[in-house]
C-alpha cells in the first residue's frame, strides 16, 4: 500500500498508478455535489444540456456540511453514504467525471464504471466531519443554491486524507478487506 | 403540583441538542478505546484512533462531530405531578430543537413531506415520545439520528417457532446488509415482541443504553453477548474497511406479544452514538 500526494484534476496515467489500498492525500479543487444534484446533473445530460460545472478530470465529493461557524472557511463535513449516488455516477464518469469521495461499499456497476473510464473511487472516514474540516481551505457557491446543504460547492482543499476503494482495475477493498478478516475469524 | 414553565423545556432541549451533537458520550469513548486494544486489522485501528482524535477536535472547537446531525428524536418522561405553564407542551420540544440547531451551527436535515423533499430549514419536527410518570420531574432524552445508519434498520415478523436463532439470523443478515455503508463501529438496538409499531420503538430505544451494560433477564444478556460475538465474526470492521470491531455493542429489550407473534427490529445505530439527557 502506497501513500500519494496527488493534486485535481487527474489524468488516466495518475489513476492508473493508484490500487485498492492506497492512501491517497488529495489537494486542488473538489466539488461538493450529493443526491439532489446529482440527480439535477443526470436530467441535464440526458436533454443535451451542458451541467453548470466542467466535471472533465475532476473528483466530486458526497457532502452535506454544517452551517459555517464564525471564524471557519465552511462548515463540518465528511462524506456520505456512496451507494446512493450509484445511478448517478455511472453517468457522470462516462461524460469524463474522474474521481468520487464518499464513504461505504458501492455496487457492481461501479467497478464496472471505473474499468470502463479509468476513475477511480475514494472513501473518507464517515462522520469525522470536525477533522476533515481543517483540511477544507476555501469555498465558493457554484450551482443549485436552492438545494441549501445539498447546494453544489467548490472547495479547495490540503491534503485532504482518502483511501482508494474502487480503482481502474476493478477491484473493490470493502469486499476483499471483508472477505480476508471473515475468514480468519471463522470458527 | 409544580409549575415548569415553557421556556425552561425550549432551553433544556436546545442544550441537549447542542450537547449531543458536539460531543460523543463517554461510554462510547470508552468503547472505541477497548475496540483499539482489541481490532487485528491496521485500517481498522486507524479509523477506530481517528474517531477518538475527531470527538477531541469536535469538543475543542465547539463544532458538531459529524455533520450528519439527524433527525431529533426526543424521549420525555413527565411527571404527573408536574404543571406545563406559559404555553403547549408539545411546541416547546420543536422550539427547543429549532433553538438548538440554530445555535450550535447543526445541518438542518428534515424535510417537510416526504415525496415533495422541501428542507423546513430548522430540522423540525423533531419525533417526540412521551410517557406520563409519578412524580414532579421532567426528564428529557435527546438522541439525534443520522440517516446513513437508520436507512440499515429494518424489522419482520418471525413465526414464533423460529425463536432465537431466528432472532439472530435477522439480526445477522440486517448488518451483512448494511456492511460498511452504516458507518460501523455500530451500536445494535433490538426489539423483540410487542406489536409493529412497539417492536420499533423498543428497537431505538435499546440504543440509548450505555455501552458495557447488559440486559437484566439472563436468557436476554446471553443472547446479547452471542448476537455482538457473531457480529464481530462478519469481518466487516470498521467502516467496512475489514476488521474485529463492526458493532461496539448490542442491546435487546423486550415486551409481551400476541401468541401468533414474534416480531423482531433492528435499530443501527452508527458510531456516532450522540445522545444526552437532562432532568428539570
Amino acid at each position: 500500500m502506497t501513500t500519494h500526494y496527488l493534486t485535481t484534476p487527474l489524468t488516466d496515467a495518475v489513476i492508473n498508478t493508484l490500487v485498492v489500498g492506497d492512501e491517497v492525500n488529495l489537494s486542488g479543487v473538489i466539488y461538493m455535489a450529493r443526491d439532489a444534484a446529482h440527480k439535477r446533473f443526470v436530467e441535464l445530460i440526458q436533454q443535451g444540456q451542458p451541467l453548470p460545472i466542467d466535471l472533465t478530470g475532476q473528483v466530486v465529493f458526497y457532502g452535506g456540511p454544517c452551517p459555517t461557524k464564525p471564524g471557519h472557511v465552511f462548515g463540518v463535513v465528511a462524506p456520505t453514504s456512496a451507494y446512493r449516488m450509484d445511478p448517478y455516477a455511472t453517468v457522470l464518469f462516462d461524460h469524463g467525471l474522474k474521481g468520487a469521495i464518499g464513504k461505504g461499499n458501492r455496487g457492481p456497476a461501479m467497478r464496472e464504471s471505473c474499468k470502463k473510464n479509468t476513475a477511480i473511487c475514494f472513501s473518507a472516514i464517515g462522520g469525522i466531519s470536525a477533522t476533515l474540516l481543517s483540511c477544507i481551505r476555501s469555498a465558493e457557491l457554484v450551482a443549485y443554491e436552492d438545494l441549501k446543504t445539498e447546494a453544489v460547492q467548490r472547495l479547495v482543499v490540503e491534503n485532504f486524507p482518502l483511501l482508494v476503494t474502487n480503482d481502474a482495475a476493478g477491484r473493490d477493498l470493502y469486499e476483499e478487506q471483508v472477505a480476508i478478516y471473515k475468514k480468519k475469524l471463522a470458527v | 403540583m409544580r409549575e415548569l414553565p415553557v421556556q425552561d423545556i425550549v432551553d433544556t432541549v436546545a442544550k441537549l441538542c447542542i450537547d449531543a451533537c458536539h460531543k460523543l458520550p463517554p461510554d462510547l469513548i470508552a468503547g472505541f478505546h477497548q475496540a483499539v486494544a482489541q481490532e487485528i486489522s491496521p485500517l481498522g485501528k486507524s479509523v477506530l484512533l481517528k474517531l477518538i482524535d475527531n470527538d477531541r477536535i469536535a469538543r475543542e472547537q465547539n463544532v458538531p462531530v459529524c455533520h450528519d446531525t439527524g433527525l431529533t428524536i426526543v424521549y420525555v418522561s413527565l411527571g404527573q405531578e408536574v404543571h406545563v405553564v406559559g404555553g403547549a407542551f408539545q411546541e416547546a420540544i420543536q422550539a427547543g430543537v429549532r433553538k438548538g440547531y440554530a445555535e450550535g451551527y447543526m445541518r438542518k436535515s428534515v424535510v417537510g413531506d416526504p415525496l415533495l423533499r422541501v428542507n423546513t430549514n430548522d430540522n423540525t419536527p423533531a419525533v417526540v415520545h412521551t410517557e406520563i410518570v409519578p412524580g414532579d420531574r421532567l426528564h428529557i432524552t435527546v438522541l439525534p439520528k443520522g440517516g446513513g445508519s437508520e436507512n440499515w434498520s429494518t424489522m419482520k415478523f418471525l413465526l414464533p417457532g423460529e425463536g432465537a436463532e431466528g432472532v439472530k439470523k435477522f439480526v445477522l443478515d440486517a448488518i451483512n446488509t448494511a456492511g460498511g455503508a452504516a458507518c460501523p463501529p455500530l451500536t445494535v438496538g433490538v426489539g423483540i415482541g410487542g406489536s409493529f409499531d412497539k417492536v420499533t420503538e423498543i428497537a431505538k430505544k435499546a440504543i440509548l443504553r450505555d455501552i458495557g451494560i447488559h440486559h437484566q433477564a439472563p436468557h436476554i444478556a446471553a443472547l446479547e453477548r452471542e448476537l455482538l460475538e457473531d457480529i464481530n465474526r462478519t469481518g466487516i470492521g470498521p467502516q467496512g474497511y475489514g476488521g474485529v470491531s463492526t458493532a461496539l455493542w448490542v442491546a435487546v429489550e423486550t415486551y409481551a406479544c400476541h401468541i401468533t407473534a414474534l416480531p423482531v427490529a433492528v435499530n443501527i445505530q452508527c458510531h456516532a452514538g450522540r445522545r444526552a439527557s437532562a432532568e428539570i
